[in-house]
């Protein structure tokens, strides 16, 4: 094992975390802002992928497909917010449970409708479709480092949101005191309704730039919000510096594991939330 | 006579299954201040809270500048220049002493911006000392200055103040009054309610005392003050 291989590694292993983190931010926002427990936000990951894979077909471009794509999203979280979701702020868990869990076999059966089960490609774009030689027989495609740099962008403009804009305080707000905030003359359940649609536009926007990369399958959700929890666990409910550090975390420790010790990568990225439950319960940034 | 910004009419609100309000009328005229009195459990955060939307009365209606507000979101009724400053305080911990003034910046209701984040600061210079702290970080009088601050912040024409000094040293609870005097003598309505009546009633133009959820005195503070027979049978002093 040389460098140029490591290096590739460690590239792909941030590129994945990167894309964790995008359907996990919006997960973990949604959990920790609204206590709201979404089974389907890995349906809204299969749903930009089959929704860039139709409209890039259509289209014969995959940036038109996406720039389409994101304001449908958008529009569906909102809509899901304001006849769904809503009704669950106040309920019990076991409600958001047997709701979401719903909504992915309807999500399932829509794409199954609209879309059929068959799998499908997307081809990565033509603009992007180079790659970087390393050594003289190992090279990084330029495809996989523009959606890192993507994902690394979007990261820091929801790091800006939700640090330095006053949207941003009213939202950490509306997670400590919802009527406070209401008090304070400000639309606390327009708030709600905007930070559902942003999660559900990341995590499809994550299905859409991934689907170059990965094939648009059935049931390619569950994956995905199963890794995506223990995103959130690992690095503490509610919290997106943790969403981003566990990301990486696991992006790497299952990238690295599939090469290094394939016999047991399927379980690496368990037995890390099960360290990190042991050391720290409240996960790497939650609070007590 | 002055223009009405709050008029609540008949209000029943209901804790759970409790019965709290049983018919309560209240009023607030522009510029005035109303001290809201009575003992622990006689209905005055439900009755402040049902007029700010944040519990639903079963009757009644609450009129919010003669526009019926009932059963309007709170966030509407707020911005119709209603400021409250809750029991407890109700700061927003895990935001900084800052962020928990600016978040809630908004020009008043006729536009105008007399209270702004330099101001605040102003008025409040401890707060000033302490903008990168966590709300959770500050003393129980900070904490009350940050909720006072930040209610200012909206430049409301009402602010409505809930045991503003409770569980605070006598010289911190002396400093929370001169601002509220200056707040008052600044041309906001105030409706304050507190276990000090004597300063309630030294500061407040007209009294309203509440006994089991029903208006028992509405009138003049110095005719309040100056009956210790009333001021025994409903407040106990």
């Amino acid at each position: 094992m040389d460098l140029a291989f490591i290096l590739i590694q460690l590239l792909n292993g941030l590129q994945y975390g990167m894309l964790l983190f995008l359907v996990s931010s919006g997960l973990t926002l949604v959990f920790g802002i609204m206590g709201i427990i979404n089974l389907a936000h890995g349906s809204f990951y299969m749903v930009g992928a089959y929704l860039a894979w139709s409209l890039a077909s259509m289209t014969g471009n995959l940036a038109t497909a996406i720039a389409i794509a994101i304001p449908l999203t958008v529009v569906l979280g909102m809509a899901l917010e304001k006849l769904l979701f809503r009704q669950l702020y106040t309920r019990d868990h076991l409600y958001q449970v047997l709701l979401t869990y719903g909504l992915i076999l309807v999500f399932e059966e829509l794409r199954s409708i609209i879309w059929g089960d068959d799998v499908h490609g997307v081809a990565v774009p033509a603009l992007l479709s180079a790659s970087i030689p390393l050594t003289d027989n190992l090279s990084y495609p330029v495809y996989r480092l523009a959606i890192s740099g993507v994902c690394l962008l979007l990261a820091f403009a929801l790091y800006v949101l939700i640090q330095k804009t006053r949207l941003g305080m009213m939202i950490r707000a509306g997670a400590s005191n919802r009527d406070m905030v209401q008090s304070l003359g400000i639309d606390i359940k327009f708030i709600y309704t905007l930070v559902f649609a942003m999660g559900v536009a990341l995590a499809a926007f994550a299905g859409m730039i991934n689907a170059p990369l990965s094939s648009v399958t059935p049931n390619m959700g569950s994956h995905v919000l199963i890794i995506c929890f223990v995103v959130v666990v690992i690095g503490g409910i509610g919290s997106v510096k943790g969403a981003m550090a566990a990301s990486l975390m696991i992006g790497l420790a299952e990238t690295f594991g599939t090469v290094l010790v394939p016999e047991v990568a399927g379980m690496i990225v368990y037995v890390l939330m099960a360290i990190v439950l042991v050391w720290r319960p409240e996960g790497l940034f939650g609070r007590k | 006579m002055a223009e009405h910004i709050l008029d609540a009419n008949g209000l029943h609100s209901f804790y759970g299954a409790s019965h709290i309000l049983h018919g309560v009328d209240f009023t607030v005229r522009k510029g005035e201040t109303i001290g809201l009195m009575g003992r622990n459990g006689m209905g005055k955060t439900t009755l402040i809270k049902s007029m700010l939307g944040l519990v639903r009365p079963r009757q009644g209606s609450v009129r919010v500048r003669g526009v019926d507000m009932t059963h309007a979101e709170p966030h509407r009724i707020a911005r119709q220049g209603i400021a409250y400053v809750p029991e407890g305080r109700g700061i927003f911990p895990n935001l900084s002493v800052r962020e928990n003034l600016i978040m809630a910046a908004r020009p008043g209701i006729d536009g105008r911006r007399e209270w702004d984040y330099e101001r605040v600061l102003h008025t409040f210079p401890r707060l000033g000392e302490r903008l990168g702290n966590g709300g959770a970080q500050l003393s129980g009088g900070e904490q009350q200055m940050l909720t006072i601050g930040r209610a200012l912040m909206t430049n409301p024409d009402l602010l409505i103040l809930d045991e503003a000094t409770e569980g605070l040293a006598p010289l911190i609870a002396k400093e929370i009054w001169s601002i509220i005097k200056t707040i008052r003598a600044s041309g906001i309505a105030t409706v304050i309610v507190d276990k000090n009546y004597g300063a309630v009633m030294a500061l407040a133009d007209r009294s309203v005392v509440l006994v089991k959820g029903r208006v028992v005195f509405a009138g003049e503070s110095a005719e309040l003050s100056g009956n210790q027979e009333l001021m025994h049978r409903f407040l106990g002093v």
